[in-house]
C-alpha cells in the first residue's frame, strides 16, 4: 500500500478514548523484546525501522510535517515519504547518507514494548553491531530479494550466532521489486537454510515483505502475496517467545556490585541478578572465597521480598558475617560458577589500534575488574567466507580465538550459559578505551589456588597469587665483603624475572625502624631481631625478602632461621677475607675502626662468626658481584621456584 | 515463573547503571532539573541505593527563570530523599542580568551550558547523571548511557566507546568526565506509566489547573511571576493548561487542557499527535541539528 495522507496521522487506540484505565492495566504488564536489525543501507534497513514506527503509530503529525519536508529536500524516494531519515540520526550521517553508530528506537504495540538497535551493515562496522546484538533476544536479517543471500548476509548471521541471538528472522525485503515472485522467495529461502545449518543456526523465520510499500509489515498475508501464509513481521515480534525465562530457570548466580553499609547493623549486597532465583533461606556461596551462607532477606525500597529472580536489581543480606566485596559472585551453594585464570574466548576487535599479544589489558566481566593478556590469536575468523586464518594480532573489526590469561582467577561460565558471566570487554590501560569484546569459550585449566572449602587468605593465598615460593635470602659477610652490591644484582634479577622482592638493607634499617639502636652486642642482637621479623611479615605477604646485613654472631642468624618456615631461609654466606675486605674498604671504615675511632667494629674489635653450612657460599675472591648473582638466582630460581 | 514486564526491566537497568558508577567513580552527582524524569531518576537512586540515601549530592544548575513551583518542589524533593542539594547559577549571567526576554539562544548558553561546566569543576564531579532519554530526540538516539566529556566537557559524537551487554567502562583520565544516562531505554509513555505505579511526587505543573497565561508567537505562556514583561495589548488569561515538559517558565509552552489527573494526562498525551518536545523552544533553535551542536558544546 502505498501512503496516502489519510493514512498519515498518528491513530491511537480507541481504548485510551474509551477506557485508559483498562489500557494503562493492559500495558503495565507488557514485555519487553529487545532486536537488532541488520543489513546494509542498500538493503532497505532504515526504511524498514522507520516503517515500523510509522505503522506501530509512533510518527507524529509533527515529525511527519518534518519528515516530509526533509524527504523533498534530501530523500532518494523522489516525492515519496523516505523513512530512512526517520531514523539517521547524527548530522555527519545524514551528510553521507549512511548510519556509523548503533541508534537505538523504540516503539511499543498492545502486546509488547521494543527496542531496537540499529546498526550499520558494511564490514567496518562489525565492531557496531556487536555491540548492538550483545543486548538482543532476536536479529531481523534483511536481505534484497532481488540480490538474494550475500556475503553480508553471511557475515550478519555468524556475528548474530557468535553474539548468542537464539531467534533469527530472514526478512526478504523489496518484494516489490521482484513482482512478489513466490519462486524468488522460496530459492532465497532454501540458499539460506543451507548456509544456516552450516553456521548452527537451527531455527530461523522468513518472511517477504516491503518495507517501502508496507507488505507484510503488520498483517499478513499481504494481497501481494497470497502464496504466503505465516506470520506478519509485526505478529512476529509481538508473539515471538525469547525465552528471558531461559535465565531464570538456571541456578542462581548474582555478581556483588557494591556494598551497602549505611550502619553497623547493615550489610546488604547490590547487585543484578544474572541467573536463577533467590529466596529468603536459600544456601549460597560466595566465590572464588568459597565460603557459605544462607540469604538473610532480599532487601528493597517497598520492603522485603519473598523472591527475586534473574534481571532484577536488589540487595541481599546473609545470614552471616562473611567476606564479600564487589567482583565476588553470590551463588547456589550446591552449584556454584567456576573461577580461573586462563580462558579461550572469541575476540572481537574494537580499537583502532591492533592488539599487542602479551600486553597487559584491563578485562572486565561482570563486576571483576582484572588486568589480562591475550595470546597470539590462534587463528581469525574471516567474517565473509567463515575460514580459519593464520594471524599474529587481531585489528579494528578483526575476529579470532584467543587464549586469555588473567592475573588472578574470574568467576566465570561459558557465554553459551551466561552472557552475563562470559562475555567481558578489554580496556587499554593507557587510552582508557574499549578495545575489544571477548565471548569465553571455556577455561584452560582450573585455577590451583581456588578451593570450594573456606579458604583464609593466608600467606599460602598470598604467595599463589604472585606465583612464587617466598623466602629470605639472608647475605652475610663481613663489611666490604660485598653484601648489599651482591644483593642488590640479585633483586634486579629477580624484579626482571617477574618475582615479587624487596630489599632490607644495614643502612636503609638503621635510618628508619632501627635508628634507636647503637652497635653494642645487645643492640646488634636486637638489630638482627627486628630485621628477622619483618622479613617474616614480608614473606607471609609472599614476597622474596633480601637481606643485607654483617650479622656476625651465628646464634642470631639461627634464631631468624627458626622464624621462618623450613627450606625459605637461604643463609648466604658472603666470603671475602677480613684483608681483601679492609684492603678494598669502600667506606673507610676500617681505617677508622684501626685508628680506634670505631668501637665494636666487626673484625677488628668485635668477632665474626662465620657461617658453617651456609645454604650459599660465595668465594669473592674467585668471580665478581655478576657472577656471583647468576650463581644465586639460578639456585633461587632453579630449585625453590615453584611449579606455575 | 513470571517474566518481567518491561517497567521491571528498566528499573533493574538503571539501577544497575548507577550503582556501577558509585562503585567506579570518585565523585559521582545527580543532575536535578526537578521535572518528570528527575522525579523518576531520584526516585531510581532510592531504591537502588536503599536502606541508605544515594551517596552523591543532587546538583540543581539553575537560571532564576524556572517555574515557582519548581523551587518549591526542589527542597522537599531532596529533603525526602535525605540528600544534599547543591544550587549552582552562573554568576557571570547573574550579573549581566542574563534573561529568556533580552537575550534569546545566550541564556541556554550561559545559564545552562556554562552554568553546568562551572559547577562540575567547582565541585570537581567526575560523573554526572543526567535523566535524557534517547527517544526524545534524533541525536540523543545514538548517545551511549556512559558518555565521555573531555576536561573542557566537549562531545565527540564519533569518539564513543562500545557499550557491550551490561558492561560499562567508567576509566578516565585525570580531568575528563562522564554523563551518565540511567534513562537512556525509557519513552515517555514508560516514565508515566512508572510515575503512576510507584507513586512518585511530580511538580503539579504537569496537571491542568486555570493559570494566568498569554498567548505569544504561537506559544502559551504562563505569566509566573512580576518578571513577565507583558507586550502593547498583553493581558494574562486565565486559562486550563498544563505543561508536558518543564524548564524555563518563559520558554515553556502550555497546552490548554482539562487533565487534572495522571491518567488523563496519559490519555491525552496517547490522543495527542505531536511529539512531546514541541512545547519547548530550546530544540528549534538552529534548525535540525541543534541538541547535536547544543551537546558538542557541553548543554547536557
Amino acid at each position: 500500500m502505498a501512503l496516502h495522507s489519510e493514512d498519515r496521522a498518528y491513530r491511537p487506540d480507541a481504548l485510551i478514548a474509551e477506557d485508559i484505565g483498562a489500557y494503562l492495566q493492559a500495558h503495565q504488564n507488557k514485555g519487553l523484546l529487545r532486536f537488532i536489525t541488520c543489513g546494509s543501507v542498500d538493503d532497505g534497513k532504515s526504511t524498514l525501522i522507520g516503517r515500523l514506527l510509522y505503522d506501530s503509530k509512533m510518527i507524529f503529525e509533527d515529525q511527519l510535517a518534518a519528515l516530509e519536508a526533509d524527504s523533498a529536500r534530501v530523500g532518494t524516494q523522489g516525492k515519496a515519504i523516505d523513512f530512512a531519515l526517520l531514523v539517521d540520526g547524527l548530522a555527519a550521517e545524514r551528510e553521507q547518507g549512511i548510519t556509523i553508530d548503533v541508534a537505538y528506537r523504540f516503539f511499543s504495540t498492545e502486546r509488547r514494548k521494543f527496542i531496537v538497535a540499529d546498526t550499520p551493515g558494511h564490514e567496518q562496522y562489525t565492531r557496531n553491531m556487536v555491540t548492538g546484538a550483545s543486548t538482543a533476544d532476536l536479529a531481523v536479517i534483511l536481505v534484497d530479494a532481488r540480490k538474494g543471500v550475500l556475503v553480508q548476509t553471511r557475515r550478519h548471521s555468524f556475528l548474530c550466532q557468535l553474539l548468542g541471538i537464539r531467534h533469527l528472522v530472514l526478512a526478504v525485503n523489496k518484494m516489490d521489486l521482484v513482482d512478489y515472485d513466490q519462486a524468488t522467495f522460496d530459492a532465497i529461502v532454501a540458499d539460506y537454510r543451507a548456509f544456516a545449518a552450516s553456521i548452527g543456526v537451527e531455527d530461523f523465520t522468513a518472511i517477504p515483505l516491503s518495507g517501502f510499500k508496507g507488505d507484510n509489515i503488520t498483517a499478513a498475508p499481504s494481497a501481494e502475496t497470497p502464496w504466503y501464509a505465516g506470520p506478519s513481521l509485526m505478529q512476529h515480534l509481538e508473539t515471538v517467545e525469547v525465552g528471558n525465562d531461559i535465565a531464570q530457570t538456571r541456578a542462581f548466580r548474582m555478581p556483588v556490585q557494591w556494598v551497602n553499609r549505611p550502619n553497623l547493623d547493615f550489610r546488604g549486597f547490590a547487585g543484578q541478578i544474572a541467573t536463577g532465583v533467590v529466596r529468603p533461606g536459600d544456601a549460597v556461596r560466595i566465590v572464588p572465597s568459597g565460603r557459605t551462607s544462607t540469604i538473610k532477606a532480599i532487601e528493597t525500597f517497598d520492603g522485603p521480598l519473598e523472591q527475586a529472580v534473574a534481571g532484577q536489581s536488589v540487595t541481599l543480606t546473609l545470614a552471616d558475617e562473611v567476606d564479600c566485596s564487589r567482583g565476588d559472585v553470590i551463588a547456589a551453594a550446591e552449584n556454584p560458577p567456576e573461577a580461573a585464570d586462563q580462558f579461550e574466548a572469541s575476540i572481537v576487535w574494537m580499537g583502532e589500534e591492533a592488539l599487542i599479544p602479551g600486553r597487559a589489558y584491563w578485562l572486565k566481566l561482570g563486576t571483576q575488574t582484572v588486568s589480562a593478556s591475550i595470546a597470539a590469536p590462534k587463528y581469525e575468523i574471516d567474517v565473509n567466507s567463515l575460514e580459519h586464518l593464520a594471524a599474529e594480532t587481531l585489528s579494528l573489526n578483526g575476529i579470532g580465538v584467543a587464549d586469555v590469561t588473567a592475573d588472578r582467577p574470574l568467576v566465570f561460565e561459558p557465554y553459551a550459559d551466561s552472557r552475563a558471566l562470559g562475555g567481558f570487554i578489554l580496556i587499554d590501560k593507557l587510552t582508557n578505551a574499549t578495545v575489544a569484546a571477548g565471548l569465553i569459550h571455556n577455561a584452560l585449566r582450573r585455577a590451583q589456588n581456588i578451593h570450594w572449602q573456606a579458604l583464609d587468605v593466608d600467606r599460602a593465598a598470598r604467595a599463589a597469587l604472585k606465583g612464587q615460593q617466598p623466602q629470605v635470602l639472608w647475605f652475610t659477610g663481613l663489611s666490604g665483603s660485598g653484601k648489599s652490591t651482591i644483593a642488590n644484582m640479585v633483586e634486579k634479577r629477580l624484579h626482571a624475572a617477574g618475582r615479587h622482592t624487596f630489599l632490607l638493607d644495614g643502612d636503609n634499617v638503621r635510618h628508619g625502624l632501627n635508628k634507636d639502636l647503637g652497635f653494642t652486642e645487645a643492640d646488634r642482637v636486637e638489630n638482627i631481631r627486628r630485621v628477622g621479623e619483618v622479613a617474616r611479615l614480608m614473606t607471609d605477604a609472599g614476597l622474596i625478602v633480601l637481606t643485607a646485613f654483617i650479622s656476625p654472631f651465628r646464634a642470631e642468624r639461627e634464631l631468624v632461621r627458626g622464624m621462618i618456615p623450613d627450606g625459605e631461609f637461604v643463609e648466604i654466606f658472603v666470603d671475602t677475607p677480613l684483608q681483601v675486605a679492609e684492603e678494598r674498604d669502600t667506606k673507610g671504615l676500617y681505617a677508622q675502626a684501626r685508628a680506634g675511632k670505631l668501637p665494636n667494629f666487626t673484625g677488628i674489635s668485635s668477632p665474626y662468626e662465620a657461617p658453617e653450612q651456609p645454604e650459599i657460599r660465595i668465594d669473592t675472591t674467585r668471580m665478581t658481584p655478576e657472577q656471583a648473582a647468576e650463581i644465586i638466582v639460578a639456585q633461587v630460581l632453579g630449585e625453590w621456584s615453584p611449579t606455575l | 515463573m513470571l517474566g518481567l514486564t518491561h517497567l521491571q526491566r528498566l528499573e533493574a537497568e538503571s539501577i544497575h547503571i548507577m550503582r556501577e558508577v558509585v562503585a567506579e567513580a570518585q565523585r559521582p552527582v545527580m543532575l536535578y532539573s526537578i521535572g518528570k524524569d528527575s522525579a523518576v531518576m531520584l526516585h531510581l537512586a532510592r531504591k537502588a541505593f536503599y536502606p541508605a540515601p544515594p551517596p552523591f549530592p543532587l546538583l540543581h544548575v539553575d537560571t532564576t527563570w524556572k517555574f515557582r513551583a519548581m523551587y518549591a518542589m526542589r527542597e522537599q524533593a531532596a529533603q525526602d530523599a535525605g540528600m544534599d542539594l547543591l544550587v549552582h547559577h552562573n554568576p557571570e549571567a547573574m550579573e549581566r542580568g542574563i534573561n529568556p526576554f533580552d537575550h534569546g539562544p545566550l541564556h541556554t548558553d550561559m545559564w545552562k551550558t556554562q552554568g553546568l561546566k562551572q559547577a562540575l569543576d567547582k565541585y570537581d564531579f567526575d560523573a554526572a547523571f543526567g535523566g535524557a532519554r534517547r527517544d526524545e530526540e534524533k541525536s540523543r538516539a545514538k548517545e551511549r548511557i556512559f558518555s565521555f566529556r573531555t576536561a573542557s566537557h566537549g562531545w565527540d559524537p564519533k569518539n564513543q566507546r562500545p557499550e557491550l551487554w551490561n558492561l560499562y567502562n567508567a576509566r578516565k583520565h585525570r580531568g575528563e568526565s562522564i554523563r551518565v544516562f540511567p534513562l537512556s531505554n525509557w519513552t515517555e509513555l514508560d516514565i508515566w506509566q512508572y510515575i503512576m505505579a510507584e507513586g512518585i511526587n511530580i511538580v503539579p505543573l504537569y496537571l491542568a489547573a486555570p493559570r494566568p497565561t498569554v498567548e505569544r508567537d504561537g506559544m502559551l505562556l504562563m505569566v509566573d511571576d512580576d518578571r513577565f514583561p507583558l507586550q502593547p495589548g498583553e493581558e494574562p488569561v486565565m486559562r486550563s493548561v498544563r505543561f508536558r515538559t518543564l524548564g524555563c517558565y518563559p520558554l515553556t509552552g502550555a497546552v490548554e487542557s482539562e487533565a487534572a489527573t495522571l491518567p488523563e494526562v496519559v490519555q491525552e498525551m496517547l490522543l495527542t499527535t505531536t511529539s512531546e518536545r514541541q512545547g519547548r523552544a530550546i530544540d528549534k533553535d538552529e534548525g535540525g541539528a541543534g541538541m547535536e551542536k547544543k551537546k558538542q558544546e557541553g548543554y547536557f
